[in-house]
This record gives structure tokens, C-alpha cells and sequence, in this order.
């Protein structure tokens, strides 16, 4: 029914099914509808949490109007990063350039909003109209004193990797500005959370508690005066690798500071981060804090999560997540509510993700590069899965098809990291797939149909129920309203067993009249 | 009458905000969104945006936002090569690879800043592609050049509605039926209006409508582009219509499908304001009248009634209120119209689009004596929100983007428009017609009436 596309095929892998050669980071294939977005968007997102930092988009309206406010990305303070500004490119600058309007709002917003500093980011015709944006952005710097920071995301020149590359260079355009304020011995930087629902404060307060100091969330609840002197911790602690390894390299090169990759979604991977922040200073107290710490917080959470597992168990999941690493949680964090992984993807893994998710996923699950709608609902429907795990793209294909879905993504308002965020996401599953709405989806009603016979249920279906399955791919749809409990396979064998009859007696009416 | 716009003109100009070069958070999207939309609303059409990724999943994610719905915009992907060599080759691509995937019957091409800027020649590479493909059967390709830097989500809309019926719309025998393009409404008008001419037992073909495939039913089966819309067959009798109704005056002066089919087949062409309001709804019946000599059905003159005795049932909780109004020019100056036709006074009246006209459009829907009304286009909401600091507002009207601004000045906001997503159902939102305005009008009362109860100390159970 639903056709793959012959390019898009090396981009696909079920597990268990050949040898494992997945094909990724590829440009998107033209045509494709893919899920993902550009490099101007790869750069938003990464510096969009800097909150006393003015972003000014340097292009045609469009770029900035789609981006105003878009993710959480929490601030404690000031929230100039809520606002969207744009040079608002006209026809006539396209035509004789856009320096000098670009220089103009840089300083009459700079003048007007005081933030401590700029980010320039330059769409796609800036490159193609030749603006020099270094220069204008240097000009500015020195007259107003504060950093002025071109980002060179022009949409085309790349994919949304390139993007976050882009502004890792402009954050450490920042960094080691400030060698004057001391930062303690046992400290750390947090790279790539974004604080779209306050996870950043979670994780802050757990080394809080374990007495490690965080210098600078860089970019969830970020400021400038924290980036300008991150290069005194001592390590940077690393989640959402695929945006900022880049920068967390660039600075183990420069300042010789270690990094680490982390995880903070899922019981196990905030108990790893943790600890592994705690092993690197080798120091007891620490240790025994976080040890206390974890205990403490596994022992409150646990039994709730074993309480919702009760209702999830057996359930089966499609995840679709931009960065792999992300994915590897919700794998694990699905299992401790007994939820199978049957479709696991992302926008911008790389191939030693993508061999991981294949270690750890279940026979049979399939593992996708860069899909898109189609793919995605033609795997969800053979899949036959309960809920669907993804954005605000995702959704609506998800709900389409009678799925429950959860937001793991930037439009979500309950925060999703830490041991608190893991009773939150088992909630976001549980309601969502637990919602009674569910009874009245004609697709979900079809997919009961089919699968209580496919998952092998103790009455076996007879040959007469499958075929008039095939045949009537709306049956039991009939009065669905009034008809009470839809999950209830019984139920819907009862309405096949009065379709059934009606057709059979419409038969012999129409054998008798002959 | 000229003495009084002299006046407000003067009042205006006093308080105009101060002016910024660069844009604070636009009340405009970019023009490819508007061709997606209305590509969205022919059937079995899938909109394929010419330039970076980016273009068409920030649309997407923005239309899915408001609509709930899924929306796949394809794109043709551009890299640095298509930057330099152009997006010839890419374009083609795309243009396989949907074909493949989706079996369209159509595919509209929207360009962007990107495609634009390098001079790409969209036609020649549609008609090369075309010429490849004689021996197959391949979708309508339309093509509607919508740089973002000329104009806004609006001129993209009818840049798109004008291709569409410039790529189908044929000559021959007239037939007995109207064109009616509605312009960016909701899919619930859209709905509304396809009753009105039913009920009326009109022949009408709309333009877009996007009433199913952008607000449809829960799925029995998987859709690849959800059912709906305008069907291809009948866009290619346009041109034999007896004539075109669009919604938005500020189109008069420009080239638009009306036009075109003006020109080429002789079907007139009639602009009337969006029907928000008792007057412009009537307009739009008398409208009807003239151009089939259809009466309005009974059932329109009661709900009509009825929109008159709630009128006089709710006018003392609006009279003089001032009110803030923003959006696009043409349903500004319709709400505008419909607020003065209420007592309600449009203290601000601000567009985002730079049309020339629009004091012009909104001053022609305004009737009675209001002083102190800021009439502004080219405006964005900081700017807004920093005039309205001054002009003493009780409510505003507008879609979702104005969330900030009633929180900021405390006042309540009635969402209408497009987009609305801090709120389910914006598609389901009525504002045309009698039945459109009778709703507008209760929630406007309502959430007046609600600021006035919390308000009080007292707790007024009746009011």
C-alpha cells in the first residue's frame, strides 16, 4: 500500500532481517517530505537558550516568524530570547544588499533591549545577496562593547548538523571572555539540555546536592556572563551529543577540558550521568551523596513506575526523535514499563548509534534514518503499535491512525529528565494510552480487529473472521458510539458475528428469491 | 464624512509608535506558507516548496500547529550545489520521488528567498520535465514564484490561487455557476460558506477548500494526502463561469485569479469584503442575488434575526469599548467593520502587510464618529504592544500571537484568525456569515462579561 522509496531504502533496518548496513547522515532525499530542518534551524535551537542574548535573524521575514517562541527553553531571569527579530529583507535589499539595515537593527535593538550580547544568524540569501556579515557584526562590537556573533547557518549549506556546528562555533566565540570570576575546583558545565520544561533545574539541583558546582548550563537557562567563563570547570558534562560534542571538543582542545557523554531520560541513564560526574572528581563525599541521592530518589520513584507499568505492560512503541542519543533512553525507559520498542528512528544519528540502538533493541524492531510521514505510518501500521513517541509533526499522523502519542520534544510542558522526569514521562505515556477516547477510532477499531487475531489470542480465529476481516476493512465500525467497550476484543468479535450473519442471511434472501 | 477622517488621521498620526528598522515579532508569515495552504486545498494536491528543508518543515510544524492535522509540504532539498548550479536537477527529483511515493494529481510549486535569489527558472524546468515525461502520465504541475521577501503569507495565498486557475482553468460554453474564493479563513467557514451557496441552490465551484483535507475525520484507513478539496476537473471550468467572488478589497487593485479569468474568459470578476459583520454578510448575500438571482434561503434570514436580537441583547456590555484588532488587512477591516456595527470602538487597527490601502479599508467599514482610532500597517507586535500602552484597550481580537499582549495589559483576547495554537479547534473557528458573527459575537460578549465578573469584588452570579 505504502511504497518506500527505492533511494530510501539502505536508510531502513528491521532488525533480525540481514546484515545491518544503515545507511545515514545523508542530505535528505529531495521529494522525501523528510521530518527534519535546516541548518538555520540546527543553530536556533542550540543558541536559542542563551536568555540575555539578543537573536536577530538576518534575512526575509519567514525564517524568524516560524521561530518566535517556539520551544520552552525556560529562563529563571531575563527572556530576551523570546522575542523574535528580523531584518525583514525587502526586495530592494535583496537587490542592493542588506548591510546597512542589518547594521541599523543591530543597533538601534542593542540600543533599546541592552543584552549582553548578539547573535546574527544568516539565512539562506545572505551568503547569495553578499552581505558580509562578519563585518558589520565587527563594527557593532566595537561600538557597543558587547560581542556581536555572526552564525553561519544559510539553510542550504548543509543539514541541521551544520547547524549546531555553527553556533558551537559562535558559543565559543564566548567562552574565555571572563578569566576573572574564580569557579571552584569541583565543577562542571552542562552542554545540550535545553531546559524546554525546567529539566535544566532538575539536574542542577541533583549536583546541588551531590556538592558539584555547575558553572554554566550553556544552553538551557543560559547566560552569557556563565558562557564567558565555562573554560574555568573542570568538565563538561554532555547530553544531546549530536549538538554539542562539537563545542565540548573544540574546548578539550583549547582549555584541556575532558568531556562526557550522558544521558538524563530514564531511571538508568540519570543514575549513570550522576555517577559518572561523581567517579571523575574521586572524591568520598561526593560519591556518598550521589549514592544517597540516587537510592533515595530511585526508592521514592520506583514503585509508582511498576504502578504504571501495570497498565503499559505489553504495550508496543514507535519512537521518532532528532538525535539518536535520545532514542537510546526512551528505549530503556520504555522497557521498565514493559513496552516493547517496535520502530526506533532519528533525524541525525550516525552509524555507531545506530549500531547501538540495533544492540539494544528487540528482534523485529525496526530502525530508521531521516524518515518521513509515509514511512512512518506504513511501519506504525504493520507494527501495529500503541503509541508513538515524537514531536509536534509526528502527532497528528500519530492521532490520525488511533495512536497515543507523547511530546518529546520542544512544545512538551512537563519537564521529562531526571528521576522525577521519568514519573512524568510514564504519566504522558499513561495518559495518553490509557484515555478512553481510543474506543472510538475507526483505525484502532480495524488494528484491534486484525491483531487480536494476529497476537495469537486463545479462541483462534476462524478462516471465515479473516477473511471478512481482508474483505471489510471497516467492520466493526458500526454503531461504534453506542456500543460501549471498543478494546474489548469479545466485543468485536460480536459485532463480526452479527455482520456475518446479516450478509449470510441477505444470501439466502437472495437465494431464496432466485 | 471627509472632515471626520481628516480627524482621525491627525489623532493618529500623533501616537503612531516610535518607528524600528528591523521587525519585533512579526504579525505576518512568509508568502510559501500561504501557496501551501491553499494547495492543501485542491484534491490530491501535494504542495512541493522549492529551496531548503528548513522552508518546508517550519511551515509544516507552523500549519500543523493551528490545523492538527497532518500536512506534508515536500521540498526539494537544496544544497550548496543547487545554490550555485541552481535546483534544476533537484526539482526533478522531488518531483520523481513524490510522484512515487504519493500518486498526486497535482503538485504546487512554491519557490522561496532561496530559489528566487538565484534566478532559477522554475517554467523551464517544469517544461523540460514535462517534455521527459511525454510517454508517461505525470501530475498537473502548478508553479507560483512566492519569494518571502515580496509580501507576506497573503501574497503568497492568492499568488498560488492565481496559478492554479492559470495552469487549469479552459474556455468554452458558460455554465451556470459561480467561483467563489474565499481567502485565508478557517476550515469551519469554509464549510459554512459551501452551505450557504447550497442552501441557496447555487452551482459554485471555491477556491481553495481546504474544509475537509485541513480539518477531516478520524481515519479508518491510512490517507496519503487526507481527502478533500478542490478536484482538478472542476478548477478547469472556472473559465466558463458566469463570474468570480473574492473576499478582500485590498486585492482590487492587484492581478489575481478573479482577474485572470477576467481577462481571459470574460467572467466577471467581484471583490467584496470578508462577510464579518451584519453589513458585509449582507453585501455578500446581495452579491449572490445579483450575480444568480438566488434569494436568501429562510433559514439565513432567521439566523439573521437572530444575530439582530442578540445584538440588542449584549449591547450595553460593549458600547464604547475599545478594542485592539490585528492581522491580515482584509480581516481586519471586516472585524473592523463588525465591531463599529456593535459600538465597540477599534482603538488599534494594525496589519502586518505594507498594502498602501489599508486606513483606506478599514476607514470605508467604519460608520460611526470614533476619535482617538490608530489605524497602522507594517506593524509588529512590539510595536503594538507599545502603542497599546497608552490607548486604554479592553479587548483584543486577533489570533494566537497576541497571547503576550493581553497577559502583559490584562485584558482579555477573543482568538480568531490564523494561527491560533494555544487553543484546540482554530479550524473549527466560525467568523463569516450571520452564524460566523453571531459567535464572534458572544465570545467578544462573553469574554467581556467574564473580565467584568472576575474583576468585581462582589461575585455577581447574574450579570
Amino acid at each position: 500500500m505504502i511504497k518506500i522509496l527505492d533511494a530510501r531504502k539502505k536508510q531502513m533496518y528491521e532488525k533480525g532481517k540481514g546484515d545491518f548496513d544503515l545507511a545515514c547522515e545523508k542530505t535528505s532525499l529531495a521529494g522525501s517530505v523528510s521530518q527534519r530542518a535546516c541548518v538555520f534551524c540546527g543553530s536556533r535551537v542550540v543558541l536559542y537558550p542563551v536568555a540575555d542574548a539578543l537573536h536577530l535573524i538576518h534575512g526575509p521575514v519567514g525564517c524568524a516568524a516560524y521561530t518566535w517562541d517556539i520551544r520552552g527553553s525556560l529562563s529563571s531571569g531575563p527572556e530576551l530570547h523570546r522575542l523574535s527579530f528580523s531584518t525583514d529583507l525587502r526586495e530592494q535589499e535583496v537587490i542592493y544588499g542588506g548591510e546597512k539595515k542589518l547594521y541599523a537593527a543591530l543597533t538601534e535593538l542593542i540600543a533599546a533591549y541592552k543584552p549582553k550580547a548578539a547573535f546574527v544568524y544568516a539565512t539562506c540569501i545572505i551568503g547569495l545577496i553578499g552581505d558580509d556579515v562578519q563585518a558589520v557584526c565587527a563594527k557593532v562590537q566595537t561600538e557597543s562593547g558587547i560581542p556581536v556573533i555572526p552564525v553561519h547557518s544559510e539553510g542550504f549549506r548543509g543539514s541541521k548538523k551544520d547547524g549546531y556546528k555553527a553556533a558551537c562555533e559562535a558559543l565559543f566565540r564566548l567562552i574565555g571572555k571572563d578569566e576573572i570570576t574564580p569557579v571552584p575546583k569541583q565543577s562542571i558545565n552542562i552542554l545540550g539540555d535545553f531546559n524546554l520544561a525546567g529539566e535544566t533545574w532538575i539536574i542542577k539541583e541533583y549536583y546541588r546536592q551531590m556538592g558539584v558546582e555547575v558553572v554554566s548550563c550553556i544552553t538551557g537557562d543560559g547566560r552569557v556572563d556563565e558562557i564567558s567563563r565555562s573554560h574555568h570547570a573542570s568538565l563538561n558534562v554532555v547530553q544531546c551529543s549530536g549538538s554539542m560534542t562539537h563545542l565540548a571538543k573544540m574546548m578539550e582542545d583549547t582549555y584541556g577540558i575532558p568531556f562526557k557523554r550522558v544521558s538524563y531520560f530514564g531511571i538508568e541513564d540519570t543514575a549513570d550521568a550522576l555517577y559518572t560526574v561523581a567517579r571523575y572528581f574521586d572524591d568520598p563525599l561526593l560519591l556518598r551523596n550521589t549514592e544517597e541521592l540516587v537510592r533515595t530518589e530511585v526508592d521514592r520513584i520506583y514503585p509508582e513506575v511498576q504502578r504504571y507499568r501495570t497498565f503499559l505492560e505489553n504495550k508496543k512503541a514507535a519512537i521518532y526523535v532528532g538525535g539518536a542519543f535520545k532514542a537510546f533512553s526512551l528505549v530503556k525507559a520504555l522497557r521498565h514499563l514493559g513496552i516493547q520498542t517496535a520502530i526506533v528512528g532519528s533525524q541525525t544519528g550516525n552509524r555507531e548509534d545506530y549500531e547501538y540502538l540495533k544492540e539494544i533493541c528487540d528482534e523485529g524492531t525496526i530502525i530508521v534514518d531521516d524518515t518521513n510521514p509515509l514511512e512512518l505510518s506504513k511501519f506504525m501500521l504493520e507494527k501495529d503499535v500503541d503509541l508513538l513517541i515524537g514531536g509536534v509533526k509526528e502527532r497528528p499522523i500519530a492521532y490520525k491512525l488511533g495512536v497515543a502519542f507523547c511530546d518529546h520534544n520542544h512544545e512538551r510542558k512537563l519537564a521529562l529528565a531526571g528521576f522525577e522526569g521519568m514519573l512524568n514521562f510514564c504519566q504522558e505515556v499513561y495518559s495518553s494510552i490509557m484515555s478512553p477516547v481510543w474506543q472510538f477510532s475507526p483505525a484502532r477499531i480495524n488494528s484491534n480487529l486484525h491483531s487480536k487475531w494476529h497476537r495469537g489470542s486463545k479462541d483462534e480465529a476462524p478462516e471465515a473472521y479473516n477473511q471478512y476481516v481482508e474483505d471489510h476493512p471497516q467492520a466493526g465500525t458500526r454503531d461504534a458510539a453506542n456500543e460501549g467497550d471498543m478494546m474489548n476484543a469479545n466485543w468485536n468479535k460480536h459485532i463480526i458475528d452479527k455482520e456475518i450473519e446479516g450478509e449470510r442471511n441477505e444470501r439466502n434472501n437472495k437465494t431464496a428469491v432466485c | 464624512m471627509k472632515e471626520m477622517r481628516e480627524t482621525i488621521r491627525q489623532r493618529s498620526a500623533k501616537k503612531e509608535p516610535r518607528h524600528f528598522i528591523s521587525t519585533r515579532n512579526a504579525c505576518k508569515l512568509c508568502a510559501p506558507l500561504g501557496a501551501s495552504i491553499v494547495f492543501r486545498g485542491i484534491e490530491n494536491c501535494i504542495p512541493l516548496i522549492h529551496g531548503s528543508q528548513g522552508c518546508s518543515t517550519y511551515i509544516r510544524r507552523y500549519v500543523i500547529s493551528h490545523f492538527k492535522e497532518p500536512v506534508d509540504i515536500a521540498s526539494s532539498n537544496f544544497s550548496e550545489q543547487s545554490a550555485i548550479f541552481g535546483g534544476g536537477d533537484n526539482l526533478k527529483t522531488a518531483l520523481d520521488n513524490i510522484t512515487r511515493q504519493y500518486h498526486p494529481e497535482a503538485i504546487g510549486i512554491a519557490t522561496t528567498c532561496l530559489s528566487e535569489t538565484i534566478g532559477d527558472d522554475v517554467n523551464l524546468y517544469i517544461d523540460e520535465y514535462c517534455r521527459s515525461k511525454k510517454d508517461v502520465n505525470i501530475p498537473v504541475l502548478i508553479h507560483a514564484p512566492t519569494p518571502s521577501y515580496r509580501g507576506t503569507h497573503m501574497e503568497g495565498y492568492h499568488e498560488a490561487v492565481k496559478a492554479i486557475v492559470e495552469t487549469l482553468a479552459e474556455s468554452g460554453p458558460r455554465i451556470d455557476s459561480i467561483n467563489l474564493i474565499p481567502g485565508f479563513l478557517s476550515s469551519e467557514d469554509l464549510r459554512y460558506l459551501k452551505e450557504i451557496l447550497s442552501d441557496s441552490g447555487i452551482t459554485y465551484i471555491m477556491l481553495p477548500d481546504y474544509s475537509e483535507t485541513l480539518d477531516g475525520e478520524s481515519w479508518s484507513e491510512y490517507q496519503k494526502l487526507s481527502a478533500g478539496g478542490t478536484t482538478i476537473a472542476s478548477i478547469r471550468t472556472t473559465g466558463r463561469a458566469l463570474a468570480t467572488v473574492q473576499f478582500g478589497r485590498s486585492l482590487d487593485r492587484h492581478e489575481t485569479a478573479a482577474t485572470c479569468l477576467e481577462k481571459k474568459f470574460g467572467v466577471t470578476a467581484r471583490s467584496t469584503g470578508i462577510p464579518i459583520g451584519i453589513r458585509e454578510t449582507d453585501l455578500f448575500f446581495n452579491i449572490i442575488e445579483e450575480l444568480t438571482g438566488a434569494l436568501m434561503p429562510l433559514k439565513y434570514e432567521k439566523e439573521r434575526g437572530r444575530l439582530i436580537d442578540s445584538y440588542i441583547d449584549g449591547h450595553k456590555y460593549v458600547f464604547g469599548k475599545r478594542a485592539v484588532v490585528y492581522g491580515e488587512a482584509d480581516f481586519v477591516a471586516s472585524m473592523t467593520s463588525f465591531l463599529d456595527e456593535i459600538g465597540i470602538i477599534p482603538a488599534l487597527c494594525a496589519a502586518g502587510e505594507c498594502t498602501g490601502r489599508f486606513r483606506e479599508l478599514v476607514q470605508s467599514g467604519i460608520r460611526n464618529s470614533h476619535e482617538d482610532i490608530l489605524i497602522l500597517e507594517d506593524i509588529d507586535f512590539e510595536s503594538m504592544a507599545e502603542t497599546c500602552q497608552t490607548i486604554g484597550a479592553d479587548i483584543i481580537i486577533g489570533n494566537s500571537k497576541g497571547y503576550a499582549l493581553s497577559r502583559k495589559l490584562g485584558i482579555p483576547l477573543v482568538r480568531a484568525g490564523f494561527p491560533i495554537h494555544d487553543r484546540i479547534g482554530g479550524q473549527r473557528v466560525l467568523h463569516v456569515g450571520y452564524r460566523g458573527t453571531q459567535q464572534l459575537f458572544d465570545r467578544i460578549v462573553n469574554a467581556l462579561i467574564e473580565f467584568k465578573q472576575n474583576s468585581s469584588s462582589v461575585g455577581y452570579s447574574y450579570i
